[in-house]
């Protein structure tokens, strides 16, 4: 599965990239992600969210970084095998920067390819997609919005499984809290 | 709490809800004192607007007190007055810092559903389908306001709601449609619609210098209003030629601005298009009836400009293009940016060089939005406005 996907932030690049360079911020706009450690010599661990199924783990290695890129890719014999890149390039007439993401993850094992399918969304790229929107959210507005609708905020199962736009009631506001 | 939600094409009802609760940082939680229904409104209504859910809470239109506030807002403290503006608004992304609030980057967490129908997406609005956003609305006792640090305008005067409510949407809407007019001395600007908006844009127009305005409408209570509050020249659609009573009142020139205040909705329009929009729209092969449109583009002067303020959803056809490249018009529209506006607006209202409050002609309980709806809808008793009071 290949995802690419562009997003205009408007923040001055250093700033953009210093965000993502601290990979622990990944899992605070990557809604499948639960949480990313640094586990020190340019490797940091990945987990999948729980949400109703097993938890998938890996380490990745980063290959690049730089002011304008950062790479990285799974380590050998990982059950998720994934690579990716950022690229940051500020915006013609101080309009911020351009962020642009490139995905990819596989996996052999048959347990882990459902993650895997969480992991990318339901259609290639449309994850990512909802994914730098939440990115763009963070860095602009210092947070992402929550709707009635779309209680995560930006997500790409939600928008086919819209909630009515009505308050929540105290059970959803807990199982929300949850997933916080 | 108490809260009218859209049930279906037609229906809606005033129904027990859960109170909102603060979901971010920068959200306050107000408790509503009026509230309004909108044009816009009808368009859900009438069923012309994709992405509604059954239940989802309506209104955009609302002001109150504020009752509860996150972390995030300092600049507000319980109990204050304030009104609030229609469009979510985040005041940090490049739409919001060229003060085009209406267009903000990070207000729809279901950008993706607008994306799909209009290539990109506007911001997010209250009670206002899910491709926009997903919000319940203020057509209920509380509502939660997101980004509350940027949007909610302080009320620090004694003036009554029915002065300052519309600062949430129309009088903001029909100003904007007026400044989009560039209006010189001298100019004549003619208004399609006399509804709430049509009003304002027509009050605006003559605050903004307008030499005269002319109202075109069906609905004569209508029509008389702009003529008794606002000093417009009336033209009745159903009586007479419209752009040839427009060339007469101008020296065969054409007005020298058009404004569509009506929107997807249009009425009538005569002869053989009519018709054929009519039958389209029942197939749903156009989404929209723009008969006032077409008429604004076909009778404004040449070199003239058509602000459009009326809301379209989606397509037309026949649209006369041909009349746009070869007359040299300007066709400027969009969601309204309400907080571009608010704070001068207010200024005027408190310095009374307007008051929109004249529009006001039905006052009900939240519990009798339904009959609202439908009475405003019919035109019946001669409506134009109705306030909401929980
Ligand atoms: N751009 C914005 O930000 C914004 C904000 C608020 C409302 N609106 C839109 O403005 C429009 C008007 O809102 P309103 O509250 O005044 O609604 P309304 O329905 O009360 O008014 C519309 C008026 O247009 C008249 N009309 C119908 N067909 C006509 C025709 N062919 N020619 C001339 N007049 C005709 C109707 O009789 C009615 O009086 C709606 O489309 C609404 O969605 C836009
Ligand atoms: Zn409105
Ligand atoms: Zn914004």
């Amino acid at each position: 599965m290949h995802g690419k996907t562009a997003v205009t932030v408007n923040r001055p690049p250093a700033e953009v990239y210093q965000y993502w360079h601290d990979f622990a911020h990944l899992a605070d706009f990557m809604t499948n992600v639960g949480s990313v450690e640094d586990r020190g010599g340019g490797r940091w661990h990945w987990r999948s969210k729980a949400r109703d199924e097993e938890v998938a783990e890996w380490d990745i290695e980063i290959v690049t970084d730089e002011a304008a890129v950062i790479a990285w890719r799974s380590v050998a014999g990982s059950d998720v095998a994934s690579e990716g890149t950022v690229r940051f390039a500020p915006a013609p007439g101080d309009r911020g920067t351009e962020v642009v993401v490139e995905v990819d993850y596989q996996s052999s094992e048959p347990k882990v390819a459902s993650l895997v399918k969480k992991l990318r969304g339901d259609e290639p790229g449309m994850q990512l997609k909802e994914d730098l929107r939440r990115f763009k959210q963070v860095l602009e507005a210092g947070e992402v919005l929550r709707s009635d609708g779309s209680p995560e905020g930006p997500d790409s199962w939600r928008l086919l499984h819209q909630r009515p736009a009505r308050p929540l009631s105290d059970a959803e506001l807990d199982e929300l809290g949850a997933l916080r | 709490m108490r809260a009218n939600c859209w049930m279906g094409v037609n229906e809606v009802e005033v129904q027990e809800v859960p109170d909102p609760k603060i979901l971010n940082r920068r959200d306050a939680i107000i408790r509503i004192t009026s509230s309004a229904i909108c044009g816009s409104d009808l368009h859900l209504y009438d069923g012309y607007v994709p992405t509604m859910k059954e239940g989802d809470v309506l209104g955009h239109e609302f002001m109150g007190e504020v009752v509860e506030v996150g972390s995030g807002v300092d600049n507000l403290q319980i109990g204050d007055r304030v009104v609030v503006p229609f469009p979510i608004a985040c005041g940090h992304c490049l739409a919001c810092e060229r003060e085009e609030y209406s267009l903000c980057e990070n207000s729809n967490p279901n950008a993706e559903l607008a994306e799909r129908m209009w290539g990109n997406s506007p911001c997010g609005i209250f009670g206002y389908s899910h491709m926009l956003g997903g919000f319940a609305g203020g057509q209920a006792e509380y509502v939660r306001v997101p980004f509350a640090d940027i949007g909610p305008l302080k009320i620090e005067n004694d003036l009554p709601d029915e002065q300052v409510l519309f600062l949430s949407d129309i009088l903001p809407t029909g100003y904007m449609g007026a400044e989009m007019c560039d209006i010189q001395p001298g100019d004549v600007v003619a208004v399609w619609g006399a509804g709430p908006v049509g009003q304002l844009a027509m009050a605006s127009a003559r605050l903004l210098g307008a030499e005269e305005v002319i109202a075109i409408d069906h609905v004569d209570f209508r029509l008389a209003m702009a003529e008794r509050q606002v000093g417009a020249t009336p033209i009745n659609l159903d009586q007479t030629d419209v752009r040839e009573e427009l060339l007469e009142l101008t020296g065969g020139r054409g007005p020298d601005a058009c404004i569509d205040a009506v929107g997807m909705e249009a009425d009538h329009g005569t002869g053989p298009i009519a018709a054929y929009d009519r039958v389209k729209q029942a197939l749903r092969a156009e989404t929209d009836r723009p008969h006032a449109l077409r008429q604004a583009i076909t009778s404004c002067r040449n070199g003239g400009t058509v602000s459009v303020i009326g809301v379209y959803g989606g397509f037309l056809d026949k649209f006369p293009m041909g009349a746009v490249v070869n007359r040299s018009l300007t066709i400027k529209s969009g969601q309204c940016h309400v907080h571009r506006y608010m704070r001068p607006l207010l200024d005027h209202i408190e310095q009374g060089r307007i008051d929109p409050s004249f529009i006001v002609t039905h006052r009900l309980p939240l519990e009798e939005t339904p009959a609202g709806y439908d009475t405003f809808k019919h035109k019946e008793n001669e409506c134009v406005k109705v306030v909401l009071q929980p």
